[in-house]
């Protein structure tokens, strides 16, 4: 039962990478950037759900839309401002470029509320289910099924509405998609303002299950959930739902086995692994390189 | 042969740099604080410098560099506090430590291009912290205790040391093998480089280098702790890098100057020092994105037109 039990952590756990991991994927899909700053957009969203549920007194489902609201906005401005000027640059301006918009964003937040981190109250009643002799908290249900709808509403959009259409046909080849009439930068910028909409919202329930929030708190779920989005196959959003899901069970199962203290250590040999012996990833194909 | 002209030249200056500093040192006209900060500036500088050689001269985008760091400041502080050997033979063997592990990560992972390479070198810097935090014979969070033995004769040797290698290394027929990969590395494949190899190299070059200004660092302070080797360290000395100009070393060692002056008087605001780095470096980036230098030499300022453009 002890493994079941992991098992359902790991889940949960796992349930906020993949949210994270998708704003990750679906940029790098598109513009073959890897969005540094999606981790600190989480933050953002994070605390916006602390100060709208803690100080505005709105319910946790306000706040959920509130803090995906804002957070959609701020990653359109993070994209107009620094990144559209590097659509054409090489890899490297723009990978640094990326790493100063988190730092940016990271030590603004510290300059204006401090370093220290704020605890989240509490929005649900938490209760234990007894399922089949495995606790399962009201809380990760709770992460859970906002996880499972805003996968389901996020496939719904890529794949039956006009602007999903054009986000696939924009990665798939952005000159020829622009021939076809397709507004590239629209499309960026809608990819840019889904997933960072998905990081705030898997930022505020990251508050809700750990309870503790600070400004640094995206550096780490940032970089794992780009591990799970090359876990997945980078590109490909239901690889990072997979990939997410995975990482989140192995960190949970190698703490049950009493190594907690390596956890970040497992999600980065797991990377490096993956990179050697099947860089596209469990989803991916192998693509020829091109000269 | 216009590199044997100013060989000597370079090495005059650099010895009157050292005599006048140390002169200044032993009348105690620089006090401890300013001595301090000359020994971080000459540590910032070989880390620059061998940083340099990695993502400069070889384009690999490696940003785990404090990871390096971190085995050279360890190697040694175990070496001088644990088995009590002497200092000199700690910074060789914490550099060497340095080296291997730049081996051991370099093989595997230097197959991966551009962002992946980034993203893999991070994870192994992240990797070799963990290791460091988790081994109570190191101290594990809580650090450990290290003697003070640096002074401003060993960091200014090892900088000396550091652009002597690295600077000839460019120059040498392994260095312009390194370029070419940099400019592109199918065609340097095509023209029969053993790319693998060279990337192989130049990373081990740079890691070593690293682990030199580890040891250095190490024993600069009373106490070293695996936080200090974290994804921040690695980013700013990618800052040097950056800001002074990818492929310029001349660039990477007045930009670890510049930021180790800016970083000292801004010591008591950290979060203002770490907006404005990042400001620089987005700014750098979207109007310049060679860096400040591009991979032109500082000796290149003083050539007006002798030998046609630089393309």
């Amino acid at each position: 039962m002890e493994w079941i039990q992991q098992l359902v952590n790991g889940i949960s756990l796992g349930s906020i990478y993949a949210l994270i991991a998708l704003g990750y994927t679906m940029v790098y899909g598109i513009i073959k950037l890897i969005n540094f700053a999606h981790g600190d957009v989480f933050m953002i969203g994070s605390f916006i759900g602390f100060y709208a549920i803690a100080k505005w007194e709105l319910g946790f489902f306000p706040a959920l839309l509130l803090a995906m609201a804002v957070c959609a906005i701020f990653g359109v401005v993070i994209e107009r401002i620094a990144y559209k000027r590097l659509r054409n640059a090489t890899r490297i301006a723009a990978l640094i470029t990326a790493i100063g918009v988190s730092l940016l964003i990271e030590y603004t937040t510290i300059f204006f509320r401090g370093a220290q981190p704020a605890a989240y109250p509490e929005v649900i009643k938490n209760k234990s289910f007894d399922v089949f002799g495995v606790q399962i908290s009201s809380t990760s249900i709770l992460i859970l099924t906002v996880a499972i709808v805003l996968m389901i509403l996020l496939q719904f959009i890529v794949h039956k509405t006009k602007i999903g259409k054009a986000m696939r046909a924009v990665s798939h080849d952005a000159d020829a998609a622009r021939l076809m009439g397709i507004n590239v930068d629209n499309t960026i910028s809608a990819t840019f303002a889904i997933g960072s909409a998905l990081a705030g919202a898997a930022g505020v329930i990251f508050g809700v299950y750990y309870t503790k929030i600070d400004p640094l708190m995206g550096v780490i779920p940032g970089v794992k959930a780009f591990i799970a989005a090359v876990l997945g196959g980078i590109g490909i959003i239901p690889g990072a739902m997979v990939g997410g899901m995975l990482l989140g069970v192995v960190e949970s199962l190698v703490s049950a086995l009493g190594f907690s203290l390596w956890r970040d250590a497992a999600a980065f040999v797991i990377l490096i692994l993956i990179l050697i012996f099947r860089p596209s990833g469990i989803f991916g194909k192998n693509t020829r390189e091109k000269v | 042969m216009k590199k044997s002209k100013f060989f000597w030249g370079y090495a005059v200056l650099a010895l009157v740099i050292y005599a006048v500093i140390q002169v200044l040192i032993s009348t105690n006209i620089l006090d401890m604080y300013y001595q301090n900060m000359l020994i971080t500036m000459c540590i910032n500088i070989m880390l620059a410098v061998s940083l340099h050689i990695v993502i400069g001269i070889t384009g690999q985008f490696s940003i785990g560099h404090a990871g390096f760091l971190a085995v050279g400041a360890y190697i040694s502080a175990i070496i001088t506090t644990k088995l009590m050997l002497p200092f000199p033979l700690a910074i060789f063997l914490g550099a060497l430590a340095a080296a291997v592990a730049g081996l051991i990560v370099g093989i595997p992972t230097l197959r991966l291009k551009g962002d992946y390479l980034a993203i893999a070198t991070l994870g192994f810097a992240e990797i070799i912290r963990i290791v460091f935090l988790n081994t109570d014979y190191v101290g594990g969070a809580a650090g450990m205790q290290v003697k003070y033995l640096s002074n401003w004769t060993y960091a200014f040797v090892g900088v000396v040391l550091t652009i002597l290698v690295i600077s000839n290394f460019t120059n040498s027929r392994h260095g312009r093998a390194c370029i070419s990969i940099r400019e592109d590395e199918i065609a340097a494949d095509a023209m029969g480089i053993n790319t693998t190899y060279y990337k192989v190299v130049a990373f081990a070059i740079g890691s070593f280098f690293a682990g030199l200004a580890g040891a250095i660092f190490a024993h600069n302070f009373y106490i070293i702790q695996p936080t200090t080797f974290g994804f921040l360290k690695s980013f700013d000395i990618l800052i040097y890098v950056v800001l002074g100009g990818l492929g310029s070393l001349s660039g990477s060692v007045i930009a670890a100057i510049f930021l180790t002056v800016i970083s000292a008087y801004l010591a008591n605001f950290p979060e203002t020092r770490m907006i404005i780095y990042s400001l620089v470096l987005i700014v750098v980036m979207l109007y310049r994105p060679t860096g400040l230098m591009g991979t032109k030499e500082f000796t290149d300022l003083f050539k007006f037109g002798k030998k046609g453009g630089t393309k």
